[in-house]
């Protein structure tokens, strides 16, 4: 019998049916566990599948790239869905007509902001100078993060990983800080989440509100133009 | 469901090709993005079956960044190496600019009647 077992897994683990299930059963119960506890930030469904994937890999002894194979397909539709942040952004787009000066005021402040402290406070830490280049763009979304990194020589892979970790903080502590500051306004919290953590502060925002959502959607793509232009003048001036 | 499927991926298609072809740092499906909301502009208003198929990929954003959150598990050793500078950055920093980000805008937004829901 556990002889049978082990073929089993040795032929689900080179088809992508159980990356691609994993993925969509860990998600799920992370939404469930959500869901259950009336909306928590803390209870974050990416970082429950997320560890708990983790997990099984690792208990498996699995390879990411086999459990990517099944993944890619969730995977994929990042690109699709980030096109679609265009019709919440169409949407409410009246609400960021009235606000668009204060809009980009905010924008720019907390882009620098993000990458000033990152690497302030890395320093204090003593970071290493690497540590402190692949710190700076974190709070935009991945392939621009990853390219500004690569221009001003810190590690793109870490930059990648750095990225995720930034948007569970953002997703999961996001709003205590801003009850903490006593900001209401959903289109101030929404834009500020897009800033701080792109895309999967995104998904949180949308999750409360269709405005927060279009403000965060619209939030991480100035962010990522900002960004690209503000961090490798900073560099030359920091280092 | 297929059409509007397509109609993103042909925005996002776009977007790559624009991306690539000017060198811009932006990715391709940002600028697809830009592009439909200009498209969307231009039409005056949303198809029906169009907010239908981006409600139902946007209801589960969370859900695409499940498999590169996975991927931080093949790098984590990157981390591991300077983690108290590099944990004490990230939760600071990225805390830090929900808060100023929210101040300045709630500071400079013109006040209205309503908007706090």
């Amino acid at each position: 019998m556990n002889k049978d077992f082990t073929e089993i897994w040795v032929y689900l683990s080179t088809t992508p049916l159980l990356g691609l299930t994993i993925t969509l059963a860990a998600y799920l119960a992370g939404s469930w566990l959500f869901k259950k506890s009336g909306n928590n930030p803390l209870v974050n469904p990416v970082l429950i599948a997320v560890a708990a994937i983790v997990s099984l890999l690792w208990a498996t002894g699995t390879p990411y790239e086999i459990y990517f194979d099944g993944a890619q397909f969730v995977h994929f539709l990042l690109g699709p869905a980030t096109v679609a942040l265009a019709i919440p952004l169409y949407n409410q787009f009246h609400q960021v007509k009235k606000t668009f000066g204060a809009l980009i005021a905010a924008l720019i402040c907390g882009s620098i902001t993000a990458a000033v402290s990152a690497i302030g406070i890395a320093w204090l830490f003593d970071g290493s100078k690497q540590t402190l280049l692949s710190l700076a763009p974190k709070s935009v979304t991945t392939p621009i993060a990853m390219g500004i990194t690569e221009k001003i020589g810190g590690l793109p892979s870490l930059t990648a990983v750095l990225v995720i970790l930034t948007g569970i903080i953002g997703a999961v502590f996001g709003r205590v800080v801003l009850n903490l500051v006593r900001v209401k306004d959903k289109r101030a919290r929404g834009l500020a989440i897009g800033v701080a953590s792109h895309g999967i502060g995104t998904a949180a925002a949308l999750q409360t509100s269709e405005v927060a959502g279009a403000f965060a959607g619209l939030a991480m793509g100035l962010n990522g133009i900002a960004t690209a232009i503000l961090i490798p003048v900073l560099v030359t001036f920091l280092f | 469901m297929l059409a509007t499927l397509t109609a993103l991926l042909v925005f996002q298609l776009l977007g790559e090709v624009i991306s690539m072809a000017l060198n811009l740092p932006v990715p391709g499906p940002v600028i697809g993005m830009v592009l439909l909301f200009f498209a969307l502009v231009i039409k005056g208003s949303v198809p029906d079956d169009l907010q239908a198929t981006a409600q139902g990929l946007l209801s589960h954003l969370s859900l695409l960044f499940v498999p590169a959150g996975v991927g931080v598990l093949l790098h984590v050793h990157l981390v591991a190496e300077e983690w108290p500078a590099i944990s004490a950055a990230l939760i600071g920093s990225t805390l830090l600019t929900i808060a100023v980000t929210a101040l300045v805008m709630k500071l400079l937004m013109p006040k209205e009647k309503g908007d706090e829901q």
